[in-house]
């Protein structure tokens, strides 16, 4: 299993755009957004943490495609799958091998990207926190929208539509942790909401990749 | 005698052949009556005036919205357990037909929020989570049409069926809390003091009755269009090797 996640990370790296890619759109992202509103300091601090957390889920749902597509196509999925390894955990390692090189960058990135959206300086922590809880629920989440679409041509557009609808929960509590954290509010209830679903989808979502997986490989 | 008789699909349409046409029938006398009915034989509300009536509509579509999804999913559950071809071609079926309902649910709600509480939209619990069930639909539908091997297209489309269902309902909550209703609490529940008055009650009855019975008769038209096309499909599949 480690043997697969260095290998993910390394092509991730090595081919270049792996940890590049997603932060320059969530970059690009956050500031088209004030070119959209209006650079007025009070909106963009008010609306500053939901466009973060939009941003980051869009980033992470355009390379989504990239989890499987190239081992798909050279074949080395097939070999991945008649490989000692159960498929759940070739599943959860695909997810995580895409949070290092996607999710990880953008939590880290979202604070710096909150000086541009002048997010009020008690946002950062909360938005560094539901970031790093709520991003590996979108992995989880992608990675099971990813195996569905893996044989398709063109399957980019049927991606976004399938695994958008899925994200609503998760952008729904991550966004009210950011915004309850900025606006001082107490964030317990989101927060450990949010917490359940990263970790319900972790433990459970694997095993539709993977049964989805074996459909598609069949 | 079994119900997984019915699996069998030439059963499954010479039995639902039979019903057809009753089943049809009822539909339309159910509609006809119960719109006929609300329209023009029940009074205005006194403080919504005439818009009330849209309940005949809304209510309806709004209740076989979400039975039509329970239904794709009991149906997919069943392709998964015993892969029976029709419950996967009913559940494709019936997908349209759901989707259809939620979009008529949508439309008439807003056109009768546009008066009521003067605005078209509003990002209400209830209606966020019916659109959100709107796009699950889409989705659903959109991963049909793209799967060509039909038994592929049918595990997938069950699993993700299953899939988003938890996530529905996760939505409807986590919609519960992110904002608060405007939409009014259930008006039919069997348990509650509240309910809408006997005048409004019966001919709604009516229409929910001719609801239930258009879906079944056109979940029944489609189910057997599919099988019949995809036995057209084999047969010139067959035809094109010799």
């Amino acid at each position: 299993m480690i043997a697969l996640l260095l290998r993910d990370l390394r092509l991730a790296v090595r081919a270049g755009g792996g940890f590049g890619l997603g932060l320059a759109f969530f970059l690009i992202v956050t500031v088209l957004i004030p070119f959209g509103v209006g650079p007025e300091t009070g909106l963009l601090s008010r609306i500053a943490p939901g466009v973060l957390w939009i941003g980051a889920l869009l980033a992470c749902l355009l390379s989504l495609d990239r989890i499987f597509a190239l081992d798909w196509e050279d074949g080395s999925l097939d070999l991945l799958a008649t490989a000692p390894l159960p498929m759940e955990g070739i599943v959860t390692i695909k997810a995580l091998a895409h949070w290092i090189t996607t999710g990880l960058p953008l939590v880290l990135a979202a604070p710096a990207l909150g000086v541009l959206l002048s997010l009020p300086p008690s946002g950062y922590l909360w938005v560094l926190v539901s970031l790093a809880l709520g991003t590996p629920a979108l992995s989880v989440i992608g990675t099971f929208g990813a195996a569905l679409t893996v044989g398709l041509k063109r399957g980019g557009l049927l991606l976004s539509i399938l695994v958008l609808p899925l994200y609503v929960p998760t952008l729904i509590f991550g966004a009210e942790v950011a915004r309850r954290g900025a606006e001082g509010l107490a964030v317990q209830t989101p927060l450990l909401m949010l917490a359940g679903i990263s970790f319900g989808t972790l433990a459970l979502l694997p095993f539709a990749s993977a049964a989805v997986l074996r459909i598609n490989l069949r | 005698m079994s119900i997984w008789e019915y699996a069998n699909p030439v059963k499954f349409i010479r039995t639902t052949d039979r019903i057809l046409p009753w089943v049809s029938v009822a539909a339309v006398l159910c509609l006809v009556t119960g719109l006929v009915w609300g329209y023009f034989f029940t009074p205005d509300d006194y403080r919504q005036g005439a818009t009330v009536k849209i309940i005949y509509l809304h209510v309806p579509a709004a209740l076989m919205a979400i039975n039509a999804w329970i239904m794709m999913l009991v149906a997919s559950l069943i392709w998964i357990v015993r892969r029976h071809h029709v419950s996967a071609l009913a559940a494709r079926a019936a997908a349209p037909v759901g989707a259809i309902f939620t979009v008529i649910a949508l439309a008439t709600g807003a056109l009768w929020g546009q008066p009521m509480w003067g605005t078209w939209w509003a990002w209400d619990p209830r209606l966020t989570s019916f659109l959100i069930l709107f796009l699950f639909y889409l989705g659903y539908m959109a991963l049909w049409s793209a799967i060509e091997n039909d038994d592929t297209a049918a595990d997938l489309t069950s699993i993700l069926c299953l899939v988003g269902s938890v996530f529905a309902l996760l939505s409807r909550y986590a919609v519960l809390f992110w904002n608060q209703g405007l939409h009014q609490g259930a008006s039919l529940s069997l348990d509650k003091e509240e309910n809408v008055a006997d005048v409004f009650w019966y001919p709604l009855l009516v229409c929910i009755a001719g609801f239930v019975l258009l879906f079944v008769a056109l979940v029944f038209l489609r189910t057997q269009t599919e099988i019949r096309a995809r036995r057209t499909r084999a047969l010139l599949a067959r035809e094109s090797r010799t």
